[in-house]
C-alpha cells in the first residue's frame, strides 16, 4: 500500500517499453519503494530496462514478467504472475497501446481488429483482473493512460480514439464501481506527446513530453487530495 | 461484514477493512476463527499515527470500552494500588476511576485516549521515562488471545519471553485481553511544575543533561521551536516536575479530578492552515508565553500530560492530507545528530507545531521496545509537502547511522531495513512472534510494509 508520504511500496508498469509508462515509473520511484515490475512482450529490450533500474536504484527490486498486450485471455494469468513475485500490487500503471498510423482503414477494415485488441478488450480484461486483486487487497491504484483522443474522437485516427474513448469511460466507470472498495482509477488524458509512438507525425498544437506527463500522474497518485475527481489533466488536456 | 476505510490518527494512508467492533469473547474467538490470508490485527482507539492498526483487505478487530454501559471493566485495589482491567479501556477512564482514589497511572503518553492493550503493543512511555521506564515494566501480568483462541496468562515470571515479545509487539503476539498493572500513588491530582525558558538548543540539551538535575524531577520534557534560526536555533521551554503533595494545594478535596475536552477542532480544515507562518507566529508565543527565569507552579493533570487532549480531533487540524509525527532516538552522545535533524528540517522549511525533546532512560528487555538510553525528538508535519520521501529517508539514515531507531507507534514510513537496523534483535522477537503464532493470523498494514511478519506463512 501507499505509506504516509504517498509512496507506493510495489509498482507494475504494463507495457514496460512505453516511453511515458517509464517516465511515470522514474517519477514514483522515490525511498520507500520496494518492488518495481515490468510487464511488456519485448524479452531483450525489457532485460535492458531491468538493469539500467537497478543498477540506478539500487534498493529496488526489479522485475519483468512477459506478456503480449492482445492476448485477452492471459490477463488474468499475468496478473497472478505479478502477485506472486510482490505480494500486493500497489499501483498499476497501464500503458499498452497501439497507434497504427497510416493505414487506410477503407481499402483494409479488418486491420483495426488489432487496435481494438490491445487498446480496448485487453485493458479492460487487465483492468477487471488488477481490480479482483485490489479489492482483496483492500487498496490500490490503477493508473490508466488514455488520451485527449479518449475524450472527443478526432478525424485522422478515430480507430485510436474510439478504443481510448471506449476503455476511458470503461474506467470512470469501474473507479465508480470500487468506491469503498479502497480501489481507484486514475485516467490521464494526455494530449499530443513527442514519444517514438509520435515519431514523424506532425505535432499537435500544445504538444508536452513524456516527464510532464510523469509529474502530474505522480502528483495526483502521491497527494489524490490535492485533485478533484479521477483525472488527471495534464498540461495539454483540453 | 461492515468494510470501513481506516487510518491511524495521521490521516494518511487510508485502507479498507472488515471492521469487527466487539469486547465479547466468543465474538473474538469466532472472528479469529472467520479469517482469511488478509490475517487480523486489533485496534483500541486509533491513536497510533502510522498503519499499526489498520489491515488492508483483512478484518480489523476494533476492542474499545467508551461507551460501555457496564462502566468500566476493572478491579481496583486502592490498598495496593494493582489495578487488573480489560485491555479495552482506555487510561481516560482509569484515571477517572483512580485519580480520586489517590492513584495516577505509572506511565502516560500525550493523550490519556489509548487503550490499555495499546499501550502494551506499542510499550508506550511518557515524561517519566527516564526515572520510571516504559508502560510495559509496570505490567504485573495480562491476558492474552492467541492465533488459535487459546487464552494464555503471561507475566515476567511466567514465560517472560512470550510476555516480552507481547510489549511493544504492535499486536502481532495475540489480543491482549485484560492486564494488571501496578499503579503509582499520589497525594494530588496536580503537578508541581517547574517551567523555563531556554535560548538555544545547547541550553536545552545542557539543561537535560549535564548537571545530571534532570534525575532529581519524576517527569521532564522540552518543547522545541524548529522555526527558530541563528543563535536562537533550537531555542525551548523545559517542563519538569512531579505530582504535588497534599500540603500544596489549597482546595479542600486535592484529589478532586475533572478532565474537560474544551474545543473541538472543525470538522473540515484547508490544507494549508497549518502552514510555516502561521506556526512560526504560534511557536513564537508559546516561547514568550513561558518565563524567562525558572518559574514554579501547579498545574492540573490534564494541563500537564494531555494538553493536546484538550482540542477534540486535533488531528484533522492538517487538512485532507493528514499529517506525519516523526519520532526517532539516538544515543545521549549524538545531539550533534539531534542538531543536523533540526536543521535538516529547518532549512527545508518543513514547520513543526508541536517538536518535543526528552532523554529516556536505560531499556528494557522487551526486544521491540522502542525507548532506550538517549535522546528522543518528536516532531509533526504536513503530510503533502513536496519531496518529503526524499527528506525523510535521508533523516533517516542520519538516525540509523549514529546507532538510533524510529518508534513503531509513529511510523508511517519507514522501510524494512531502517527496522532491521534500528532493532537488533527483531530475528529474536521474529522467532517468538512464530512460535506464538504458527498460522501466520496476525497482520497489520504495518507489519507488511515493514516485513515484521513473515508473509509465506499463509492461512
Amino acid at each position: 500500500m501507499k505509506n504516509g508520504v504517498g509512496v507506493a511500496q510495489n509498482i507494475v508498469l504494463f507495457g514496460g517499453t512505453s516511453e511515458i509508462g517509464q517516465a511515470i515509473i522514474h517519477k514514483l520511484v522515490k525511498p520507500g519503494v520496494s518492488h518495481v515490475v515490468l510487464v511488456s512482450r519485448d524479452i531483450d529490450a525489457a532485460e535492458v530496462q531491468v538493469a539500467e533500474m537497478a543498477e540506478r536504484y539500487p534498493d529496488l527490486e526489479v522485475h519483468h514478467v512477459r506478456f503480449n498486450a492482445d492476448d485477452s485471455a492471459s490477463m488474468v494469468h499475468v496478473v497472478a504472475e505479478v502477485a506472486q513475485q510482490v505480494g500486493d500490487i500497489d499501483v498499476a500503471v497501464i500503458a499498452q497501446g497501439v497507434l497504427q498510423e497510416g493505414v487506410d482503414y477503407y481499402a483494409n477494415p479488418a486491420a483495426l481488429q488489432a487496435v481494438a485488441d490491445v487498446n480496448f478488450t485487453g485493458t479492460m480484461v487487465l483492468m477487471y483482473a488488477l481490480a479482483a486483486q485490489m479489492r482483496v487487497q483492500g487498496y490500490g491504484k490503477i493508473v490508466l493512460l488514455s488520451s485527449v483522443a479518449g475524450e472527443r474522437v478526432r478525424k485522422g485516427n478515430p480507430v485510436y480514439g474510439a478504443t481510448k474513448a471506449g476503455v476511458d469511460g470503461f474506467a470512470l466507470a469501474l473507479d465508480h464501481e470500487l468506491v469503498g472498495s479502497g480501489v481507484s482509477v486514475l485516467v490521464v488524458r494526455p494530449g499530443f506527446v513527442t514519444t517514438k509512438m509520435t515519431e514523424g507525425m506532425d505535432k499537435a498544437p500544445f504538444s508536452t513530453d513524456a516527464v510532464t506527463v510523469a509529474t502530474a500522474v505522480e502528483k495526483a497518485i502521491s497527494h489524490p487530495e490535492q485533485l478533484s475527481g479521477s483525472l488527471a489533466y495534464c498540461s495539454t488536456c483540453f | 461484514m461492515v468494510m470501513q476505510r481506516l487510518s491511524g490518527w495521521g490521516r494518511t494512508a487510508w485502507t479498507v477493512a472488515d471492521l469487527v467492533q466487539s469486547t465479547d469473547l466468543d465474538v473474538v474467538r469466532t472472528t479469529l476463527g472467520s479469517a482469511g490470508e488478509r490475517g487480523v490485527i486489533s485496534r483500541g482507539l486509533g491513536r497510533s499515527y502510522g498503519a499499526a492498526a489498520q489491515n488492508a483487505g483483512g478484518i480489523v478487530l476494533e476492542m474499545t470500552s467508551e461507551n460501555d454501559p457496564m462502566g468500566i471493566d476493572a478491579d481496583f485495589d486502592p490498598l495496593t494500588g494493582l489495578l487488573t482491567v480489560a485491555a479495552s479501556v482506555s487510561i481516560d477512564a482509569i484515571l477517572r476511576m483512580c485519580v480520586p482514589q489517590g492513584w495516577f497511572i505509572p506511565v502516560t503518553p500525550g493523550t490519556r485516549f489509548v487503550t490499555v492493550g495499546g499501550a502494551i503493543a506499542s510499550d508506550i512511555h511518557g515524561k517519566n521515562h527516564h526515572i520510571d521506564g516504559s508502560f510495559g515494566e509496570h505490567v504485573r501480568s495480562l491476558t492474552l488471545m492467541l492465533s488459535s483462541g487459546e487464552v494464555i496468562e503471561l507475566s515476567p515470571e511466567e514465560n517472560p519471553a512470550w510476555f516480552w515479545a507481547t510489549v511493544g509487539g504492535m499486536g502481532l503476539t495475540g489480543v491482549v485481553l485484560r492486564a494488571t498493572v501496578a499503579m503509582l500513588k499520589i497525594e494530588s491530582s496536580r503537578v508541581e511544575v517547574e517551567t523555563v525558558r531556554l535560548e538555544n538548543f545547547d541550553a536545552v540539551c545542557a539543561a537535560m543533561s549535564a548537571d545530571g538535575s534532570d534525575d532529581d524531577y519524576r517527569y521532564s520534557v522540552a518543547w522545541v521551536d524548529l522555526l527558530a534560526t541563528g543563535s536562537s536555533m533550537g531555542r525551548g521551554v523545559l517542563t519538569r516536575g512531579d505530582h504535588a503533595a497534599a500540603s500544596k494545594v489549597e482546595n479542600k478535596e486535592p484529589l478532586a479530578y475533572d478532565p474537560r475536552l474544551t474545543v473541538s477542532a472543525p470538522g473540515w480544515v484547508p490544507n494549508g492552515l497549518l502552514n510555516k507562518w502561521s506556526i512560526k507566529a504560534f511557536n513564537e508565543a508559546w516561547y514568550r508565553k513561558a518565563p524567562a527565569k525558572s518559574h514554579v507552579g501547579l498545574e492540573s493533570i490534564p494541563a500537564f500530560f494531555h494538553p493536546l487532549d484538550g482540542v477534540k480531533r486535533w488531528n484533522r487540524l492538517y487538512g485532507k492530507q493528514g499529517f506525519i509525527q516523526y519520532q526517532f532516538i539516538v544515543p545521549l552522545d549524538r545531539t550533534d545528530v539531534l542538531r543536523k535533524v533540526i536543521e535538516k528540517f529547518s532549512a527545508a522549511g518543513v514547520a513543526s507545531f508541536l517538536a518535543v525533546l526528552k532523554r529516556m532512560g536505560p531499556q528494557n528487555i522487551a526486544p521491540m521496545s522502542f525507548p532506550t538510553e538517549g535522546w528522543t525528538l518528536t516532531l509533526d508535519m504536513a503530510a503533502g509537502i513536496s519531496g518529503l520521501a526524499e527528506l525523510l529517508s535521508e533523516v533517516d539514515s542520519l538516525v540509523l547511522d549514529a546507532g538510533g531507531r524510529h518508534y513503531l507507534a509513529k511510523d508511517s514510513h519507514v522501510s524494512a531495513s531502517a527496522v532491521r537496523r534500528g532493532y537488533p534483535r527483531i530475528d529474536e522477537w521474529m522467532s517468538t512472534q512464530e512460535e506464538m503464532d504458527p498460522i501466520g493470523l496476525w497482520r497489520s498494514d504495518l507489519s507488511r510494509r515493514l516485513g515484521l511478519v513473515d508473509q509465506r506463512r499463509s492461512l
